[in-house]
């Protein structure tokens, strides 16, 4: 299966007078059709800069500086060659902006106009992008409220008649409005509490099965992604430190990094375990440290870190003979983490 | 002020335990209309084992009125203490009362019913000179460490004026000022003093959110879902400090949440709150690991489970919680027991009569009908 978006080797710098700062630096990313990719890192790893770079939504002072966005959904090239995102001219970005690749933003519940009602809002969405008559369209809108379980009466309600569970529905809604074949979602239920937030997470996931769409889930709470991505990508400095099935990451992480986020929260099931957390905070990204980023803050680091290249390689874990699916490989920016030190208990 | 003092209406006007009498009979209301049925139980706080009893909770309840003869019973009934040196966490959803209890502890709305007592006497709040003697002794923290300082001034402005306001006493304000940053692990502390709210991050304008609390010098510390905007590998350090601190200045913390796992790890004793009523409280590890309320155990199986992966998404409990949201049904019950119309346990008696704390064993209790049912499974299925 070809990947429906193709993100390679993209770089985004936020030119500022105290000098560049590189919010994303060369990472690679393979979304499948389908699939569902979590994005996770610490706030200002960038991740939400990767995703908005990716679909050119960046304004100056950011700055892409490098890399390609190939996406090869079924309208835009029906089986030929992908097009790449960067190098689109206004008028193809329009194309491609909701109609292929839709955005539930972040702080969605505040995204929604408060003098609007629902349905001017979505009807709005879906007549900008979607030639239709407007009886057809006023349907399609009710259509959609189905879609995500809200009565239909509500199409007549204001945003604060609503609750910020069903806010976000809308908003899930209107990202759905056109049928687009990849779905960024950046930190969709963050304000929300958890039983509302397992209930959105399991319609995300009912959703994408009906309709087939692919996901980008962007969020900093990596327990969410266990439950809800089929890979994790850990981003951290602007860099991409591991990836792999989650099932993989959660069971056997290979980067420091990893391991202090799946010890960073809580579990509410089991033994209490002795939390650790990650100490310190993340680096000035103007003044790029050389090697690992992660140095600072690692609890394993010797002096060959500051060489480290930065590239993923093959993590073959702490299990012999571990049995990888195809296209789930398990990749960690860290060389100096070992099977064997992990082994050792050193890490864990 | 028309109501000079903060336990408002006197014991005389409580309506009589066992009579389910509503008290807006006439009005639609939000949230559960009828009054509790049964006495509810006395509890034996594990946390009074960490100290002497600071803040008191005696039967607490707001009403708001929304207008058109409807009345929202934001909390209901609400009876607990805080113990210096102990940290009760309260725990419930967006809209369950948590904050109104602890704007009404912190004396910044003034109850319906029942009375808030600091140190065994009642709170007077009435005059503003009573109510900055009474913030010297309860402080709250905020949620949002991005929009409770003001990002015109400094730190050190933000904590130079409650030093001088709350310790007059003080000669050297620099001084205190670079002892608190200290105490909240902002060092070097004097690099901190000049800077703007803009130049910190997330986490270290929390910790400039704790010193400005901790200035007054406070017995009491209430956190207002202190950690829930930071991002999660920075929570922790948060709760490791406001561990340190309840430990060191023998503070009473009241921990306001709705991640009941964090509660596990960081509270003694832990209160669920469900439609502005307590629903079921214990020790901190036995109501995590042994809920007994259909609410409580709804909640901890909402929690993912890196053990189990994909079983939340999968759980029948989806279609009980979640269903009933999304049909628009969302928030409780207007009459019976609050948790009635997402209670798979719901039986007629549920949605009449709202059942009021009932004791499990001395330190545990929980207001619910259907405990023989709900308990019993619990227990059974070895959690």
């Amino acid at each position: 299966m070809s990947p429906i978006l193709e993100i390679s080797d993209l770089s985004v710098v936020y030119r500022t007078p105290g000098g560049d700062v590189r919010a994303v630096e060369g990472v690679n990313l393979e979304l499948n059709p389908g699939e569902v990719i979590g994005l996770c890192g610490e706030s200002g790893s960038g991740k939400s800069t990767l995703a908005y770079g990716a679909t050119r939504l960046l304004r100056p002072p950011a700055l892409v500086t490098g890399g390609s966005v190939r996406y090869s959904g079924r309208r835009i090239t029906s089986g030929g060659e992908p097009v790449d995102l960067l190098t689109m001219n206004h008028h193809e970005l329009r194309q491609m902006r909701w109609r292929e690749i839709a955005i539930v933003f972040q702080s969605a519940m505040n995204a929604l106009n408060p003098v609007l009602r629902i349905q001017a809002q979505l009807l709005d969405a879906v007549q900008a992008h979607l030639k239709m008559p407007r009886a057809e369209a006023h349907e399609k809108v009710a259509e959609l409220l189905d879609l995500v379980g809200i009565p239909r009466n509500r199409l007549r309600s204001y945003p604060h008649e609503l609750s910020g569970g069903m806010r976000q529905r809308v908003m899930i809604a209107m990202a759905l409005a056109t049928d687009p074949e990849v779905v960024i979602m950046d930190e969709p239920t963050t304000a929300l509490d958890v039983v509302v937030q397992r209930d959105i997470l399991a319609q995300i996931v009912e959703l994408k099965e009906r309709l087939g769409f692919a996901v980008l889930f962007i969020t900093h709470d990596l327990s969410l992604l266990l439950e809800l991505a089929d890979r994790i990508e850990v981003m951290y400095a602007g860099r991409l430190m591991e990836t792999g099935a989650s099932q993989d990451l959660i069971r056997d992480p290979a980067h420091p990094y990893t391991r202090g986020l799946l010890n960073s929260f809580p579990s509410i099931r089991g033994p209490r375990r002795e939390l650790t957390g990650i100490p310190g905070s993340p680096p000035d990204l103007r003044d790029p440290l050389p090697g690992c980023p992660f140095v600072p803050r690692c609890g394993f680091a010797v002096p060959a870190c500051t060489a480290v290249d930065m590239t993923l390689e093959p993590w073959n874990g702490a299990h012999d003979a571990k049995s990888l699916l195809p296209g789930s490989a398990h990749l960690t920016a860290c060389p100096i983490v070992t099977p064997k030190v992990s082994q050792e208990g050193v890490l864990s | 002020m028309t109501e000079p003092i903060i336990n408002g209406v006197p014991a005389s006007t409580s309506l009589p335990s066992g009579v389910p009498v509503s008290d807006a009979s006439a009005a639609p209301a939000v949230n559960a209309d009828a009054e509790q049925v049964g006495e509810p139980a006395v509890v034996e706080s594990v946390a009074a084992a960490r100290g002497p009893l600071a803040l008191e909770a005696v039967g607490l309840g707001k009403d708001f009125k929304l207008g058109r003869g409807q009345v929202l019973h934001a909390a209901r009934n609400v009876t607990f203490g805080l113990y210096q040196g102990a940290v009760v966490a309260l725990v419930g959803e967006s809209g369950s009362g948590k904050s109104t209890v602890a704007k009404l502890l912190a004396g910044q709305e003034r109850p319906t019913r029942g009375s808030v007592r600091l140190d065994g006497k009642p709170v007077d709040v009435g005059s503003s000179h009573r109510f900055r003697q009474y913030k010297r002794q309860v402080q709250y923290v905020f949620q949002d460490p991005f929009s409770s300082l003001n990002p015109t001034h400094t730190v050190g402005y933000h904590l130079t004026r409650p030093v001088k306001l709350h310790q007059p006493e003080v000669k050297d304000v620099k001084a205190a000022v670079i002892g608190l940053l200290e105490l909240v692990r902002l060092t070097p502390a004097a690099q901190f003093i000049g800077k703007f709210p803009y130049e910190l991050s997330g986490g270290q304008r929390q910790r400039v959110s704790f010193a400005r609390a901790l200035a007054a010098r406070p017995t009491v510390l209430l956190a207002d879902e202190p950690v829930s905007m930071l991002d999660v590998s920075i929570r922790l350090e948060m709760l490791g400090l406001l561990n340190d601190l309840r430990t060191r200045l023998s503070l009473a913390l009241l921990y306001i949440t709705h991640d009941i796992a964090s509660a596990r790890y960081f509270a003694d004793e832990v209160l669920v709150m469900y439609g502005g009523q307590i629903v079921e409280r214990g020790p901190a590890e036995d109501v995590t690991q042994r809920p007994a309320h259909p609410y409580t155990q709804l909640l901890i199986a909402s929690a993912p489970d890196p053990d189990d992966l994909g079983s939340v998404l999968k759980s029948a409990n989806v279609g009980a919680g979640g269903g009933a949201a999304r049909a628009g049904n969302v928030g409780p019950a207007a009459t019976g027991c609050p948790f009635s119309n997402r209670c798979p346990l719901a039986i007629d008696k549920c949605k009449q009569e709202n059942p009021a704390l009932q004791l499990l064993t001395p330190g545990r209790a929980a207001a619910c009908w259907r405990l023989d049912v709900a308990a019993s499974s619990l227990t059974g299925s070895g959690a």
